[in-house]
């Protein structure tokens, strides 16, 4: 199992070079480290949040709400920011973390108590988050001006010549390194996606550790809030439409089974890295950006194709329920 | 299907609990209707007009077109998220068919094959290679819209025939829309399909145990290929009306549709895990979900605030039934 996983990664390490080697044939400049320090830079909140995305498929469940609490925390922090300028920026975050944090509850507890199927629990949550959104902002957007500097500022601000804003990626890498390989809980995931069944005889709570990873889910995309509106300076409904997607893509060409059980922090960050150079270099090499739809597609259906080698045993009928309890 | 003689019907046994469960379903979305509707006509004076009800039809019909093949595909076990993509699609292609002078049966015919032609390749991504649906149709929708933004770029096909515009636009008779006629007629062939031909049955099976269904003879990859075809088949007509009724092509067209058309499918009372649910179920949504957005949209309420209610409603109609039994084991144990 180790070694399979490792060889995933590797494989997934060795695409992501010829990719690179490929572009710079094109463009040569692409390679430097100063670029790719960029690319990762850019790609970093994909990566929280398919790391997030990753404990919950890791369950076998889905979080498709994972964009709209996204925009609704970031609309919440923005419209805080707007309001009070003298809210000092982490109190924000931890603002964003918490608002994030009862979204992914909301979800976690109608899973765990109700036994919903959670892609129908987030499919309903994903209409109502960013329908909250409008509620809250009375659709008004919250714009660049309205922000204080230390809001926009703070991601951009460099540590030992690296943005914040990739230091907190790399926090949150080692974070969930943390959880996945050390913790009890880390352990409880794997076995629920590997077999629930059994993992009720072992004497984990399969209901709340879903509960649980709903939270986590929930709080990667309320921290993504605060980012990607500091990033991207524009608050409105419309932020993040439609990227709950690209999450679950990033998760799929990292190699973690939709059917649960296999993956790893290294699949999740590699597969984001990988769509965030497709994204990254299409400008770049002259491509023009309307291919780059067709383009990830394209890698996450080539991506699917080669995974599913490994996991044809278990992995056909995608939304059959865990066996809880 | 000659060579292996397929069970003609599930045993009673499994029958009786399913049909009790939907029947207090439909019944449950009957309530909600009537409700919803009767809310309706109090709000607004605009409401109960014929015209204005006919109006109404024209909000869901297109997705509930999808809905019906949908259900069929999600009862097997599958999903289709693609289905708003392979409307870009097949809209982009009629628009360059239009670019090229061709007339209005050219762009029906083509419309309907193009999403013919995507169901297929979803179907065949899925059966032949043993790949989970989710995974590919997300895959399959970057690349069915990535396509149509590669033709099209920024701009917009216009030049529709007229004759094109009666697709989406026409009346069958007084106030019945053609739209609305054809999505009772699919929904009257669907559910004949579903629940009176062995077809149906073998959805059921493959549904609830699609190992057993396949050691029981039950062809399960090429039933889930047809299936995977008459959704990517609704997709296309799907995009004929809407091509037709906007009279435009943009890459943009029907985004975020999939997400409608699977609430539209498990609000009926088809079971995401799949084994269960009703075409009866499906229709009575498909009207609810009218009813609700156009409602909402006559008390000048936001479409975004409309999600909202469209969102409790499938949380709550889900939960209810959940809730209710819970209790009542709570009461009597």
């Amino acid at each position: 199992m180790k070694v399979l996983l490792k060889y995933r990664e590797v494989w997934l390490l060795a695409a992501i070079a010829v990719l690179i080697g490929l572009i710079s044939m094109r463009f040569p400049g692409f390679a430097a480290f100063g670029n790719l320090r960029q690319v990762f830079n850019d790609t970093s909140i994909l990566m929280i949040l398919a790391l997030g995305q990753m404990v919950v498929i890791l369950t076998r469940s889905i979080d498709l709400s994972m964009a709209s609490n996204l925009c609704f925390t970031g609309m919440v922090v923005a419209m805080l920011n707007a309001a009070h300028p003298a809210i000092p920026i982490p109190l924000l975050i931890v603002i964003a973390l918490l608002v994030g944090l009862v979204l992914g509850a909301i979800n976690g507890f109608l899973v765990w108590r109700l036994n919903i199927p959670s892609i129908v629990v987030t499919l309903g949550t994903l209409t109502i988050y960013r329908g909250a959104t409008f509620v809250i902002s009375g659709g008004a957007w919250v714009n660049a001006d309205q922000m204080s500097p230390d809001f926009i500022g703070l991601q951009r601000a460099a540590f030992l010549g690296i943005p914040v804003l990739s230091w907190i990626a790399i926090l949150v890498i080692a974070l969930f390194f943390l959880l996945m390989t050390r913790t009890a809980l880390g352990r409880s995931i794997y076995a629920i996606g590997v077999n629930p069944t059994a993992s009720v005889y072992a004497g984990i709570d399969v209901g709340r550790t879903k509960f649980i990873v709903f939270c986590i889910s929930g709080m990667a995309a309320g921290l993504c809030g605060y980012l990607w509106i500091s990033r991207y300076v524009i608050a409105s409904v419309e932020v993040a439409n439609g990227y709950e997607l690209n999450i679950i893509a990033a998760c799929v060409i990292g190699g973690i089974s939709i059917a649960g059980g296999i993956g790893s922090v290294g699949g999740a960050v590699l597969g984001s890295l990988f769509l965030g150079i497709i994204s990254n270099a299409l400008p770049v090499i002259n491509i023009s950006p309307f291919w780059q739809m067709a383009i990830s597609g394209s890698a996450i259906i080539l991506a699917v194709v080669l995974n599913a080698r490994g996991e044809r045993r278990q992995g056909r009928i995608i939304l059959k329920k865990a066996e809880t309890a | 299907m000659t060579d292996t003689p397929a069970p003609r019907h599930i045993p009673d046994r499994l029958d009786k609990p399913l049909n009790a469960a939907i029947f207090s379903w439909e019944a449950l979305l009957v309530a909600v209707a009537v409700a919803i509707f009767a809310v309706n006509s109090f709000a607004s004076p605009y409401f109960l007009d014929a015209w204005s009800l006919s109006d109404l039809t024209f909000n869901f019909t297109e997705k509930a077109l999808i809905a019906l093949a949908m259900a069929l595909l999600i009862i097997s076990g599958e999903i289709d998220l693609s289905v708003a993509a392979i409307i870009a699609l097949a809209s982009t292609i009629m628009g360059m068919a239009v670019q090229a002078g061709a007339g209005t049966p050219v762009l029906v015919a083509i419309g309907i094959l193009v999403g013919l032609g995507c169901g297929a390749f979803n179907g065949l991504l899925v059966t032949r290679l043993g790949l989970p649906s989710i995974v590919v149709t997300i895959g399959t929708m970057s690349l069915f819209r990535g396509i149509a933004f590669i033709v099209l770029g920024d701009q917009a096909y216009k030049g529709y025939p007229p004759s094109f515009a009666f697709f989406g636009q026409g009346y069958v008779w007084w106030v019945v829309s053609f739209e609305l006629t054809l999505f009772l007629v699919a929904a009257v062939i669907y559910w004949f399909l579903l629940h009176r031909t062995s077809f149906g049955r073998r959805v059921f099976a493959i549904g609830n145990n699609p190992v057993a269904a396949q050691f029981s003879g039950v062809r399960v990859g090429r039933i889930k290929f047809i299936l995977f075809c008459l959704t990517g088949l609704m997709a296309g007509i799907a995009s004929v009306l809407i091509t037709s009724r906007l009279g435009s092509t943009r890459p943009s067209i029907a985004q975020g549709y999939e997400l409608e058309v699977i609430t539209m499918v498990v609000l009926g009372g088809v079971s995401i895990l799949g084994g269960a649910g009703s075409i009866v179920g499906v229709v009575l949504a498909a009207f609810i979900m009218g009813l609700v957005t156009f409602g909402l949209g006559l008390l000048n309420v936001p479409g975004i605030v409309m999600s909202i209610f469209i969102g409790l409603l499938l949380i709550i109609v889900i939960a209810l039934p959940i809730v209710w039994r819970r209790l009542r084991r709570e009461r009597f144990t």
